[in-house]
């Protein structure tokens, strides 16, 4: 028997790989080949997706990309075997790409078929579990702070902090939330991870609950990730069959149980505080602070909210010690992070390394530069609410606190590459326009000066009185920055005036024509 | 309509009148969900998924069975982008404009879009069969631009891309 591994990741998914595994199986039995596949998660490399590898003594070798109509040449070439191939790419392990990697939050992604516990089990799964099961929930919390480990979802702030907040609160209530929410375009570690490897999460979350008192979690999941809520309720269900969730999980004191809400298409719920109306099944509009949510979470109660890489981040510092995941790093950015290189890019993919890697090295090293061919211009790195970065910043590490110096945010580490051709002053545009839309309208600043933003970018396009102009969107991009309830309108002068200083000649190009210019006025 | 002081025909007011068929859905759908008001999107979801839309009809019975007002009820159905008011087409396709889909050129896609079907983004074909609707971020930005029709997602669509997609829903309904 061979075995041989399709991806069932969505990327994998949406360029063929539930129709790359049909074909195999169509062709195996044709030929009499005993072949039993697996629907892995992706390894990350997702320019070589359907990313098809088959098991051989010598480990596993891959070909990728494989469509269906290559199905036939790699059994008649011998893939089976291993042999080599046009798609061939030899052992996966040893393609530079995966190996240069430091995977730890990753390190299961792609090698397991993300639905069995055995396999997770086998490949160190629940380990850190297991551990928590028997600490002091402080103790815990203690490992987690040591760790340095800081919220992954963009804002950075220290995740055993938080953490401590609510295990010191009495409480007979207490939450855990995981904001499932990747809104961020140039992001997708969270899905990757909860597609491939769904018990981390749930490990995760689990000693979070453990640490902090709760007894009811809740992924909160983006609509536009219907793959990812299928295999997250698979999971839980399996796993809470398995007493992994639930009551007196694996004999000890603690309960935990762990449910599903999907969101509804609004960007606004990644807030954290919109996701908790949200999940309270109200309009996701944000709240005032304080009181911060871990005092006063959901439904008023005390609780621990993270993002998937956070809690994802957690049982191997459980598992290994929270130094060892400290050793990883520079400065006070600790421990790795999933970079996700996507847009106009060559290799796009996923790599986990730790901080301190520049945005050079993955654009250029793992990403192989534009998938045009072009020169690489611009850089948009952690979501839309991020900076626009020029060649003149890519080898500024990547850090919490020196992209902070250069005016640019690590957030998330999504990296959205753009070519030569791209106009910048409409990306700032963009920017205005994507508050506009997904502004969730409590606070004026947001609502109604990203209404104003568009507008005054759009004249200063059209070269109508560009100078007062200038000086007015600067204007409003610091009453947005100051005035903001939330990061959607605090953030969204980043990429607006990252845009008009790294990139002032796009904002000085005649106008496009007289009819625009009359319009705006 | 009725002239004023003529007597109407049919069962009188004070009757219980039977309820729509989207009003029977709207209460087993709550019902199915405990009648919980923090499970309303599920509830949305759910009878979106069995109507095609949430009509209008459906709140006052949604509101009345998670006892909330009417107007929480349509605040919410109206604050999020995913959920529709009206009938919309067969396939709902959705195109993502987000930046990373920007940088392969989802500009082009989106107007080769409006231009091929004839009907502008947030616009239902005049048989009824697609409606294409902005989205902002699918997760398939390694490999855009992305678009997503129901729960399938397709990554790196061109124009040509995008015609065999949409062909292929045709030829669906067809079999």
């Amino acid at each position: 028997m061979i075995t041989v591994f399709v991806p069932r990741d969505a990327a994998a998914l949406s360029v063929g790989a539930d129709e790359v595994a049909a074909a195999i199986e169509r062709e195996a039995k044709n030929r009499n080949e005993d072949v039993r596949i697996v629907r892995n998660g992706s390894r990350g490399m997702l320019y070589l997706e359907p990313l098809v590898e088959v098991e051989t003594e010598a480990g596993r070798v891959a070909y990728g990309p494989v469509s269906t109509r290559d199905v036939a040449g790699l059994f008649d070439g011998g893939f089976l075997k291993g042999k080599s191939h046009a798609l061939g790419h030899g052992l996966t392990e040893e393609i530079p790409y995966f190996k240069n990697q430091e995977r730890l939050t990753f390190a299961r992604c792609g090698i397991t078929d993300p639905l069995s516990i055995e396999d997770y089990r086998k490949h160190g799964g629940f380990d850190g579990l297991v551990k928590a099961l028997e600490m002091k929930p402080i103790d815990i919390v203690t490992e987690v702070t040591t760790s340095g480990l800081r919220g992954r979802g963009g804002a950075g702030f220290p995740t055993g902090i938080k953490w401590k907040t609510v295990h010191d609160l009495k409480g007979d209530e207490k939450y855990v939330a995981c904001n499932a929410d990747e809104g961020d375009s140039g992001t997708f570690a969270d899905r990757m991870l909860m597609e491939g490897d769904p018990y981390c999460l749930i490990e995760g979350m689990t000693i979070a609950a453990i640490a902090g008192g709760a007894t009811k979690g809740y992924i909160y999941v983006r609509s536009e990730y219907p793959h990812s809520v299928h295999v997250l309720r698979e999971a839980i269900d399996i796993a809470r069959k398995a007493n992994w969730l639930g009551d007196n999980i694996q004999g000890s004191q603690y309960s935990f149980d762990l449910f599903v809400r999907m969101g509804a298409g609004a960007y606004i719920c990644g807030e954290e505080t919109s996701m908790l109306e949200s999940i309270e099944g109200k309009r996701g509009i944000v709240r005032f602070k304080p009181p911060i949510p871990a005092i006063e979470g959901l439904f008023g109660k005390p609780t621990i909210i993270n993002n998937v890489m956070s809690f994802a981040a957690v049982p191997i510092i459980l598992a290994k010690g929270g130094e060892f995941y400290r050793d990883y790093g520079v400065g006070r950015s600790r421990g790795t992070l999933a970079f996700q290189i996507a847009g106009n890019i060559k290799q796009g993919g996923l790599v986990e390394k730790a901080f301190g890697i520049t945005t050079r090295q993955l654009v250029e090293d793992y990403g192989g530069g534009t998938a045009t061919g072009r020169p690489v211009r611009a850089v948009q790195v952690g979501g839309p609410l991020g900076a626009y970065i020029p060649e003149s910043k890519f080898d500024v590490p990547m850090d919490y606190e020196e992209f902070a110096k250069v005016d640019a945010m690590v957030g998330h580490g999504g990296l959205v590459v753009f070519d030569d051709t791209v106009d910048m002053a409409k990306q700032a545009r963009f920017a205005m326009e994507f508050c506009t839309i997904e502004s969730c309208g409590k606070c004026t600043p947001c609502r109604i000066g990203s209404t104003r933003g568009v507008e005054v970018i759009d004249r200063i396009i059209a070269d109508v009185d560009r100078e007062k102009n200038m000086v007015l969107l600067e204007d409003l991009c610091v009453t947005m920055a100051d005035g903001s309830l939330c990061a959607m309108g605090g953030l969204t002068p980043f990429p607006v005036m990252s845009a008009v200083r790294g990139f002032p000649e796009d904002f000085r190009k005649p106008a496009p024509n007289k009819f625009l210019a009359d319009a705006a006025e | 309509m009725a002239k004023v002081g003529k007597k109407q025909k049919g069962p009188r007011r004070e009757e219980p009148a039977a309820l729509t068929p989207v009003e029977i859905a709207a209460v087993a759908v709550c019902a199915r969900h405990g009648n919980k008001p923090d499970e309303l999107l599920e509830i949305f979801h759910e009878l979106q998924h069995e109507l095609g839309y949430v009509p209008d009809a459906a709140l006052p019975p949604i509101a009345q069975a998670l006892n909330r007002s009417r107007a929480e009820i349509y605040g919410v159905l109206t604050f999020y982008h995913e959920f529709h008011r009206h009938p919309v087409g067969r396939n709902v396709v959705k195109i993502c404009r987000a930046e990373a889909c920007q940088a392969m050129g989802t500009d082009e896609l989106c107007r080769h879009a409006e231009h091929s079907l004839n009907v502008p983004l947030g616009g239902t074909t005049a048989d009824g069969s697609v409606t294409i609707e902005q989205v902002f971020c699918l997760g398939n930005c390694a490999l855009s631009p992305a678009v997503m029709v129901g729960e399938k997602l397709y990554g790196k669509v061109d124009s040509q891309r995008f015609d065999e997609i949409i062909a292929g829903l045709e030829k669906e309904a067809a079999e």
